[in-house]
């Protein structure tokens, strides 16, 4: 069985962004770039799966500018397979990103597609539950545990107020949560390999996918500021603020 | 132009987290309608028709719904657009863990963009939304035809849960999509307030060091205060605390008249997850700890010492 994990290329999350001073958007040059943690993990699940013996073939799928390549090859070195870029200098919606896997997912026919839930740049959390739904599969989202048989996968589900199990028929696309796993250290002789693995590179046109975003910005604000607070030296000044000055308690 | 807002709830009544989405549905101006999609859900049904401002409740019952299965709920949702009688032109999820799982399966098929986790309507195409784990707010124009949308609950207040007296009109249910089944649920028992509805969150972090202290230390602050526990995904991950207690940018977002951070450092992603809380309170050793930046009242001190001295003194 093949499985297919989309990965993305965004800002590090270590960095703390900053708003343009024209308000179109955060300022991303020269800040440091990295897969997003979620896709990490599910590169990592979709790995493991391969290692057990359930899964013959790992494709990392990336969608964007010509950069994402470095982001393939990170995915290649925790042990993905091969690498698919869909190549394009246009802003990349959820919707679109969708449709390009959607066309992907015709051509590669995986078994499983694993996704982060949410990237942590745009935090949208669409792409997994939009593909299930264009490719017409069930969905687990928000996974903490996947097991997988030939033709079913059993989901634990991180949701509110506990865990939920699903069992889901395959092909099926599975969202990571945070703690599905602890992805691995890449190692230097895993980062040497993953530059000889095969990477082929579309454009959407070559997918027949239109990928005009349908959302438009019209501006990027800093959120509103928090008034400085006032430390207070010990614990019966804060309980003495809590009632005679903020009235919360 | 008519609004359409999935209810969340538990088949007998509705959830807190429905009532700001219809808050944000009015903003928007047009009729609001309400889906309550269950099994055996008529209780949920009739407390939806009393809430302010909704003028139909949709009552789709039946043991498709059940679980709320994300193919099968999308399916209901799709069914009600497609009936051009409904003349939706918003749909409204609340942005719980439900509601993002089904919503953009609604989008896709109808081939719209889905604006996710709205703080503000500007106007029926325009809304506010945090980007960046909440480090910027970007102001969003969808072009659709058809809005999909998820609510941040923090964002708009709750409707009234009385007050309105819509009709119930029934859908019939959808059918099973048979590629998914429900296995099981296991829900953290608690007399707790919910986190997400908590008027104070008492939140502990990797400070505590174990699950035995983080119990030991913050069980009886949230006793005290009658609040909800939380935690920070260090917390989490190190395994003191539950999942589902996480409170950050990819966990529980939470606006509480009173957050007391313990031995919290206040990293980005967890101040994206709380920082638009009424009063915050920061214990911790660590004075240059991000979190005090935030804070309203900090106290530098050992949370091991400062919390029961606190519990004592309230």
């Amino acid at each position: 069985m093949k499985v297919l994990v989309a990965v993305k290329r965004v800002v590090d999350y270590n960095v703390k962004v900053r708003v343009k001073s024209d308000n179109s958007g955060v300022d991303i040059a020269n800040v440091k770039m990295s897969m997003n943690p979620f896709d990490e993990i599910a590169v990592e699940e979709a790995v493991r799966l391969k290692e057990k013996g359930v899964v013959t073939e790992v494709i990392a799928v990336s969608c964007g500018v010509t950069q994402c390549q470095e982001t393939l090859r990170t995915a290649m070195a925790i042990g993905a397979d091969r690498g698919i870029l869909v190549e394009t200098a246009e802003e990349l919606q959820p919707l679109a990103v969708a449709k390009l896997l959607k066309a992907l997912v015709d051509k590669e026919q995986p078994g499983l597609v694993i996704l982060g839930k949410q990237a942590i740049d745009d935090d949208c959390n669409q792409t997994g539950q939009m593909l299930a739904a264009l490719a017409d599969m069930p969905q687990a989202t928000f996974a903490s545990k996947v097991e997988l048989s030939s033709d079913k996968a059993s989901v634990t589900r991180e949701v509110d107020g506990g865990l939920e199990t699903l069992s889901v028929s395959l092909p099926a696309v599975i969202t990571t949560d945070l703690r599905l796993n602890e992805p691995r250290y890449v190692t230097l002789p895993n980062i040497m390999k993953a530059k000889k693995k095969q990477l082929d590179v579309f454009k959407p046109e070559d997918l027949g996918v239109n990928v005009a975003p349908r959302i438009k910005t019209l501006k990027v604000v800093e959120p509103a500021k928090r008034s400085a607070g006032i430390k207070v030296p010990d614990v019966a000044t804060l309980v003495d603020k809590l009632k005679n000055v903020a009235k919360v308690i | 132009m008519t609004s359409l807002v999935i209810a969340e709830h538990d088949n007998a009544s509705i959830k807190g987290a429905t009532l700001n989405t219809v808050t944000a549905a009015a903003a928007i101006g047009a009729d609001v309608h309400v889906l309550v999609a269950g099994h055996n859900a008529g209780a949920a049904a009739a407390a939806a028709a009393h809430i302010a401002g909704v003028s139909k409740v949709i009552h789709a019952d039946g043991t498709s719904l059940e679980a709320g299965l994300a193919e099968n709920m999308a399916a209901q949702v799709l069914a009600l657009i497609s009936n051009a009688a409904g003349n939706y032109t918003h749909i409204l999820f609340p942005a719980t863990a439900s509601g993002k799982n089904v919503a953009p399966r609604v989008a896709a098929k109808l081939d719209v963009g889905q604006i996710s986790d709205i703080t503000k309507v500007d106007s029926p195409d325009t809304f506010e939304r945090p980007i960046y784990a909440g480090n910027a707010v970007a102001t969003v124009q969808s072009s659709d035809a058809v809005k999909v949308i998820t609510v941040r609950t923090t964002g708009f207040d709750a409707a009234a849960a009385t007050g309105g007296a819509a009709q119930i009109e029934t859908a019939a249910a959808a059918a099973d999509s048979g590629k998914s089944s429900f296995v099981s649920r296991e829900v953290t028992k608690s007399d707790r307030p919910e986190l997400t509805a908590a008027k104070i969150i008492v939140s502990g972090g990797r400070a505590l060091g174990s699950s035995e202290k983080f119990d030991e230390v913050m069980t009886p602050l949230a006793d005290k205060l009658g609040a909800a526990i939380g935690a920070s995904r260090a917390a989490v991950d190190a395994g003191y605390a539950a999942n589902d207690l996480q409170v950050g940018q990819t966990g529980k977002i939470v606006a509480p008249e009173l957050y007391v951070a313990c031995g919290i450092s206040g990293a980005i992603q967890h101040l994206a997850g709380m920082k638009d809380s009424k009063v915050i309170v920061a214990i911790n050793k660590d004075p240059e700890a991000p979190i005090f930046s935030v804070a309203d009242f900090g106290l530098e001190a050992d949370l091991f010492v400062a919390v029961p001295e606190l519990v004592a003194a309230l």
